[in-house]
């Protein structure tokens, strides 16, 4: 965002040269920065691949792929989109906005901040590179179940090396995440008043040093079962592919909160700007934030309903995972309660978080669905499922991800960008997307499989409006980089105020627009009427 | 709220450091590393994996650098008190996602012995399995599976070597909580003299464990490949192993700087965060004593 240099703000020791600028940068909002382009980057190379998968189910019959490298497209496409796009994107987010919603001079520890991001594009350049080796790329599906990910070509040590890596990079971030909110609070900023974007990251964190070294002992064991003839996922040693399963969920159900808590954080600093009202029920949300992370490391085998569990096994997953409907209600009443009778207006960052809430809600619906055991065997594997957890991620976390962008850009960059694209940008993508993932419901339920590249011609209809739809989508979100680029530009927009948004409360509203450099010096108390959630609220 | 810079050479200010030049070399180790291996891993024919170790070597480069930075900064006065924090919760938060990496081989562990080798031996779901598939195997731990995968072997008693490992591990625990007082009140030779205890028992330790590897390979027939008990043994005792390594390197560099005068009484992280991940991998070893060894 080298426009910056152009306002007044000049003075303030940026380092000159791309090298020492965006290498070896320590800065929270330059790390911030790559963190954001990466993981944009990723999304569009990920949205390709999902164009190639829509583009094949376009018709029944096999027409552009063979079904092997399906396989690999869609593996690759959850990888990335996972790993690549959403996660980075949140971290993106952390950087930028927790110093200064807390006060703090920049991140706990800087220098671990920027290997943190500069692992990110070692690690993918890695991962999508087995798409040009012998057997290309891993084709067994996100989850990489063995047997199947062990009978795949090269790519097992590749992949599994930048899992490694991703999870260093993660860990490394989280750590950074706590530390800068423990210990780098303002005086004055108590936990309490902490804006909820800064609560959410700060038990996404905990989940995240938590899960990610299973998972990377999960793929461990993977490495070592291919390579050096061990056998914790081979029967015939007295291992268990099922043993894969559980250890993958119980990193992976922590994993998809990982993705979604910080989408609450945002949308729960959105609301309450547009609505005019302090968010409702802000200890009850910090609360709920907690029983979400609790109870997602209990519930992790309803992902395995169908694998073959005792029956005790199956009740309990059942009623646990439907325990955590009630603190995400907590969520949802509180942020239709905080629009309930507020001065409301709709902008484009309040449209996407409108929409989130009833899409989400409607992925979360779909959830509470399969989380009934006897039920769920008919959904497992099913495009109910793939219609599920693109509700919960797309018009979940990408829709939290694109609201937060249009919500703090004018922040970021100085520039409003403008309404208008804006509006055409969200109204285009929630049409679109609820014609790409709304039918595959109905798929799902007549008994589509997921992960197939062929079906059965009388799902012919719903795939083809789906396929459309997916285009539709894709097509909105190319148009969103050239919203993005307008904006860091400045053209055709006007330039941001301080406070930016009429309702906005909380400390970044209090600096420049642009950010400068470097924004708080330390020492100095903040002023509870700067803060959205003070108890005297 | 100013908007005053911070200036990066105050002492009651937190050090922000400006540029970081380790990072990228870091990962450039790293990602060498990581594609040497794999391809290492990969190649049919018997080869020397040079990408490999010249990705450590610049990692070990890039530590090196990156410590004397730290270090040079530390002794200069440069952290505040909440610098000092910022590092403690970082050192804590790293060890707690050691624990969570152990804690998945130990589940596996207790899957397997629980649960999947009994339903293996016909226990509970397990009937149609034992009795179609694995006809007339027991599901009794120790095991290699009803493949009899590597062949028989023999257990490594655990009140020989281990227990000695045991209590060598043990007494490293206390002569470095020793030092760590001794520092405290200042006497720096002495804080010297049990840290060159405390390596020494590692050492002692480690030059054990070898022979234990030894011992199992080549009298026990015990190898990694002696199905899910050779699994488990090793991937948790070599996990083990290369954590006590890499604890006892780390105490070394300690024991380098005492003797070149740094850390003071009042103000010593880099002691403490090394003291505490040895402690981590003491518990660590309690943990395989009784879980690998005895049970």
């Amino acid at each position: 965002m080298s426009h910056a240099d152009t306002h007044d703000h000049d003075h303030d020791h940026k380092p000159k040269g791309f090298v020492k600028r965006w290498l070896m940068t320590t800065n929270h909002k330059d790390i911030g920065t790559l963190y954001l382009i990466f993981a944009f980057a990723m999304f569009i190379l990920g949205g390709a691949l999902a164009m190639i998968i829509r583009l094949e189910l376009f018709q029944p019959g096999l027409q552009f792929v063979q079904p092997d490298f399906f396989n690999q497209l869609t593996t690759m496409h959850a990888l990335i989109m996972v790993f690549g796009a959403v996660m980075p994107a949140f971290v993106g987010f952390a950087n930028w906005m927790i110093p200064i919603m807390i006060g703090a001079p920049d991140m706990a520890l800087p220098r671990m901040n920027n290997w943190s991001f500069w692992i990110l594009p070692f690690a993918f350049t890695m991962l999508v590179s087995t798409f040009f080796m012998d057997g290309g790329a891993p084709a067994a599906g996100w989850t990489l179940y063995p047997p199947l990910v062990l009978q795949g070509g090269k790519n097992l040590a590749f992949a599994v090396f930048a899992i490694h890596m991703l999870g260093i990079s993660s860990i490394m971030g989280a750590i950074n995440v706590i530390a800068t909110i423990m210990n780098m609070r303002a005086p004055n900023m108590g936990y309490l008043k902490m804006p909820l974007f800064v609560w959410t990251w700060l038990i996404t964190a905990f989940l995240l040093i938590a899960v990610m070294p299973v998972f990377a002992g999960a793929v461990t064991m993977l490495l070592t079962d291919h390579y050096f003839g061990t056998t914790f996922f081979n029967a015939a040693g007295g291992g268990d592919p099922v043993l894969f399963q559980h250890i993958f969920w119980f990193f992976g159900h922590p994993e998809v909160y990982i993705m979604i808590l910080p989408s609450f954080g945002i949308i729960s600093e959105i609301l309450p700007t547009f609505s005019r009202k302090p968010l409702f029920g802000y200890v009850s949300m910090v609360y709920a934030t907690a029983a979400i992370a609790f109870l997602s490391f209990i519930v992790w085998a309803h992902h395995m309903f169908s694998v073959g569990m005792p029956f005790g096994g199956e009740l309990y997953f059942m009623y646990a995972t439907m325990l955590i409907s009630i603190p995400t209600g907590v969520k949802v009443f509180n942020w239709v309660s905080t629009m309930w009778k507020g001065a409301m207006t709709f902008e484009t960052p309040m449209l996407w978080s409108i929409a989130f809430v009833i899409l989400f809600t409607i992925g979360g619906f779909s959830g509470l669905m399969m989380a009934i055991a006897p039920v769920d065997f008919q959904y497992h594997d099913t495009y109910f499922i793939v219609a599920h957890f693109h509700y919960v991620l797309v018009t979940g976390a990408v829709f939290a991800i694109i609201a937060g962008v249009y919500y703090w850009i004018p922040k970021w960059t100085g520039n409003m960008y403008s309404e208008r694209l804006g509006k055409i940008h969200f109204w285009w993508s929630t049409i679109s997307v609820n014609v790409l993932f709304f039918p595959q419901h109905f798929l799902g339920l007549a008994g589509m499989p997921r992960r197939i590249p062929d079906y059965s011609t009388q799902f012919a209809e719903f795939n083809m409006w789906s396929s459309i739809g997916g285009f539709a989508f894709g097509l909105a979100q190319v148009f969103f980089i050239w919203i993005v680029y307008r904006t860091i530009k400045g053209k055709g927009t006007t330039k941001a105020t301080d406070r930016v948004w009429e309702g906005a409360k909380g400390l970044e509203w209090f600096i420049p627009s642009p950010a400068p450099h470097h924004t708080f010096q330390d020492g100095e108390p903040v002023k509870d009427e700067q803060l959205a959630h003070v108890s005297s609220h | 709220m100013s908007n005053t810079e911070v200036s990066n050479k105050s002492h009651d200010q937190y050090y922000v450091p400006h540029l970081a030049k380790w990072p990228i070399v870091g990962s450039i180790g790293m990602t060498l590393a990581a594609v040497g291996a794999a391809t290492f891993m990969n190649s049919e024919t018997a080869s020397t994996p040079v990408m490999m170790y010249l990705g450590f070597a610049v990692l070990i480069f890039m530590m090196f650098g990156w410590f004397a930075e730290v270090i040079k900064e530390s002794e200069g006065n440069l952290y505040n008190p909440q610098v000092d924090t910022s590092f403690r919760m970082g050192m804590v938060w790293f060890i707690f996602s050691e624990v969570m990496f152990f804690a998945c081989f130990f589940g596996a562990l207790w899957y397997v012995r629980n649960l999947s080798v009994p339903w293996l031996g016909g226990e509970g779901v397990g009937l149609m399995t034992n009795t179609e598939l694995w006809s007339g195997y027991e599901g009794v731990w120790p095991t290699n599976g009803p493949g009899d995968v590597g062949g028989k072997f023999e257990l490594i008693d655990p009140y020989h070597l281990p227990l000695v490992n045991t209590i060598l591990l043990m007494a490293s625990s206390i002569t470095l909580t020793i030092a760590h007082h001794a520092l405290v009140d200042g006497a720096r030779k002495k804080v010297i003299g049990w840290l060159i205890a405390t390596v020494l028992l590692g050492a002692i330790f480690l030059f054990y464990q070898v022979e234990e590897y030894i011992e199992a390979y080549q009298h026990l027939d015990l190898t990694l490949e002696s199905g899910i008990y050779g699994s488990t043994f090793f991937m948790l005792t070599g996990f083990h192993g290369m954590h006590v390594t890499l604890g006892a390197i780390m105490l070394t560099v300690i024991t380098i700087r005492l003797m070149r005068g740094h850390f003071k009484p009042e103000s010593h992280f880099g002691f403490e965060a090394v003291a505490w991940y040895w402690h981590f991998v003491d518990v660590v070893w309690l943990g395989l004593f009784i879980f690998v060894y005895i049970i």
